[in-house]
């Protein structure tokens, strides 16, 4: 007993003493961390003549700087419409990825089939494959068939590329479903696509929440895949702020409100689940 | 009876219905476009004229390729290692705190942000202006605290052959040689009274062994004073940098005291031209370029790191907690210091993370598109250049060569093949 109290004695002091230096430490880091996100945050609330004059931190001294000014033109100049459209690409790229991943994943996990094994090993080999492969092929493709520009060519674009991802992330939670509750559903004679809907998928929901929000994030904040197929009627936000970068230190009161509308709903999203993200995460780090 | 397998379960036949839509997609934008790109890539811009591997050959020995390929190399050495190593000190430093998911929330936040919006954010910090740039008005407020170094943006002399001293190349120079024993007046203007009222008066150096003079402002409000004397109402300039030049060569340099009065003690013959270079003249710190050539990619890099942080921290933190206790406490107990069960138990057993965590990184670097795009103003894009972005612009931003864009991607395809390899292997592992 005394033994044990005479060990942790210093060490306790030692942490108490050490502790106070790693809080304030640590407290710094989350205040470097912060303070970019913030900054763009008062950008976006200042006039342009402030933002032009002062820095954005002088706002405390002076807190009738804000106002919303910057969003209503923002809104005005049609901004709203590349809103829509970052919508109308990502809602329906992550359904099909959910819907179309959880079919494979459920025949990977739980149908026996010749070449299975190796199947699956290609999905794994995709997972890595950099989207830059499929740009110049899948243009040339999307001409042909007439859907470049297009939002459902961004759309499948998408959802092609967040598959192998999707795939992986599922059947490694449906094969670790119990064996005895398809079975039985199959002793009764119950159709595979019965079995798959209504006891696989329901319970695999917390696999498809983090799989739902990884896929909503990268299409929703995705570039790249827009820059190349998406036209200007169609571009989501993320083009439609690019085009104003060229003229940066001018169209800062675009930017900053158009970046920071972009970044809220993923931001509520990822606080509202971020369990399911953190789990996704730790399911399917490598790609 | 005995069957050799009893199944019970649909015909493969049900698999492929199951797998047709995934199957399909695929194929057609995965698989389909690597054969595709690799046929491309060894056609001219056209695409007509079979080019066999110039394409490839353009790679390495085009100069600015050749950029790319060094800022790839840089980011694939500098970028893993850092958000790693950081995961891991955020992941076992925040172990011992009480508001360690709150701090995680919050260096996890950026992965939320799109890279796009990233960029948006350190265009910000970045700007070279202090009154604008987060990051430039730290380092000159930090700078202005150590150093004490004023800067006098806009004094100069005057302008015409009885001024004593002149413009040369931004510094300030005397026109004739001084020699110790006679004070040197180096008058200047360009700050109006106003601006200099709260200033020392200016004095003559007291007389004495070596080298010596006063720097002042000239001028006296309302008009009147003697141009080239001190007059009583003349106020000194304080820490303005004065060299004793002979010939090319800088002899000594000292600072000016709250009066403007310098001496140089060692100077005690000879004789020299006094210089006060441009760094008295600029504003007293102007912050780092960081949105220039030199400092892009590291800037970007720093960037990078705040987006990828938090992921680090969260995956090592997980496999922190996998941890047996019992390991790190009888450590402890047998008397290692902290930094010994570290190095020693924490580190080895994590390692399988750290490296995944790696592995993630790297993959992730060698595609860095957004950033670079974002971050680097047009004029500076091509030092700041990176295979993913040359790819993009050499076949749509531009650069309208297809064969070339095609051997680009070919070329980061096989840049992550040794990382499907890996992750063939670890899952290969994993279900055994």
């Amino acid at each position: 007993m005394s033994d044990a109290t005479f060990q942790r004695g210093p060490a306790r002091l030692i942490d108490r003493f050490g502790g106070g230096v790693l809080q304030v430490l640590l407290i710094l880091v989350a205040i470097f961390w912060l303070v970019p996100t913030l900054g763009l945050l008062v950008v976006s609330l200042r006039a342009e003549a402030d933002n032009n004059s002062s820095g954005w931190w002088t706002l405390f001294a002076k807190p009738a700087q804000l106002t919303l000014e910057n969003y209503g033109n923002l809104l005005a100049s049609g901004f709203s419409s590349s809103f829509w459209n970052t919508v109308l690409i990502t809602v329906p790229a992550t359904l099909l990825v959910i819907g179309i991943a959880a079919m494979a994943a459920y025949a990977f996990a739980w149908i026996e089939f010749p070449g299975r094994d190796a199947l699956f090993l290609v999905v794994i080999a995709l997972l890595v494959v950099p989207v830059q492969i499929a740009l110049i092929p899948i243009a040339k493709l999307y001409g042909a068939v007439g859907i470049f520009g297009s939002i459902a060519g961004v759309v499948l674009f998408h959802v092609a590329f967040g598959l192998p991802f999707a795939i992986f992330l599922l059947r490694n939670f449906f094969a670790g479903i119990p064996r005895e509750l398809l079975e039985a559903s199959r002793m009764d004679g119950a159709p595979e696509w019965r079995i798959f809907a209504t006891v696989v998928f329901p319970l695999a929901k917390p696999a498809i929440a983090s799989l739902g929000i990884f896929q909503f994030l990268w299409v929703w904040n995705d570039l790249l895949v827009a820059l190349v197929y998406a036209d200007t009627e169609n571009q989501p936000m993320t083009k439609a702020l690019q085009s104003q970068m060229r003229q940066f230190g001018t169209n800062i009161d675009i930017l900053a409100p158009g970046a920071f509308l972009s970044l809220i709903i993923p931001l509520v999203l990822f606080f509202a689940f971020q369990r399911y993200f953190v789990q996704g995460l730790l399911a399917g780090s490598g790609k | 009876m005995a069957a050799p397998r009893a199944r019970l379960g649909p015909s493969p036949a049900m698999a492929w219905v199951f797998l047709a839509p995934a199957v399909l997609l695929l194929a057609a934008w995965m698989v389909y476009p690597i054969v595709y790109s690799i046929s491309r890539s060894v056609h001219d811009a056209s695409g007509n004229a079979f080019v066999g591997l110039a394409n490839y050959g353009a790679i390495f020995s085009d100069p600015a390729t050749l950029v790319t390929i060094r800022n790839n190399i840089i980011w694939v050495v500098v970028a893993p290692l850092v958000v790693t190593v950081l995961g891991l000190i955020f992941a076992v430093l925040t172990e011992r705190i009480r508001w360690a998911t709150a701090f995680k929330l919050v260096l996890f936040m950026p992965m939320a942000v799109s890279l796009l919006a990233a960029g948006v954010i350190f265009r910000l910090v970045y700007e070279q202006d202090p009154d604008k740039g987060v990051a430039n008005a730290i380092i000159t407020t930090v700078q202005g605290v150590f150093s004490g170094d004023q800067g006098y943006p806009g004094a100069r002399p005057r302008e015409n052959d009885a001024a004593p001293a002149a413009l040369r190349e931004g510094a300030v120079v005397t026109k004739q040689q001084v020699q110790p024993g006679t004070p040197a007046l180096i008058p200047l203007v360009g700050l109006s009274p106003d601006a200099v009222a709260g200033f020392t008066a200016a004095r003559p150096a007291a007389a004495g062994p070596g080298l010596s003079g006063t720097i002042w402002i000239d001028t006296v409000r309302g008009g009147g004073g003697t141009v080239g004397a001190i007059d009583p109402q003349e106020r000194g300039l304080a820490g303005v940098t004065v060299e004793a030049v002979e010939g090319d060569t800088v002899r000594a340099a000292t600072r000016t005291e709250a009066d403007g009065s310098f001496r140089f003690d060692e100077l005690t013959s000879g004789s020299y031209l006094l210089r006060l270079p441009q760094s008295n003249f600029t504003a007293s710190s102007t912050g780092v370029t960081w949105l220039g050539p030199a400092l892009i990619t590291p800037a970007i890099i720093g960037a990078y790191v705040w987006v990828w942080a938090g992921f680090a921290m969260v995956l090592i933190a997980a496999g922190l907690s996998a941890i047996p206790r019992d390991a790190l406490e009888a450590a402890r107990i047998d008397g290692a210091t902290e930094w010994q069960v570290f190095r020693k138990i924490t580190v080895p057993l994590l390692s399988p993370v750290l490296l995944v965590v790696f592995v993630t990184m790297i993959i992730n670097v060698l595609k860095v598109f957004d950033l670079v795009f974002i971050i680097a103003p047009g004029s500076v894009q091509p030092d700041a250049n990176v295979v993913a972005l040359e790819m993009w612009r050499v076949s749509f931003g531009g650069g309208g060569n297809q064969g070339m864009g095609s051997a680009l991607a070919i070329f980061l395809l096989l840049l992550v093949l040794p990382f499907m390899a890996f992750n063939i292997r670890r899952f290969r592992r994993d279900e055994r």
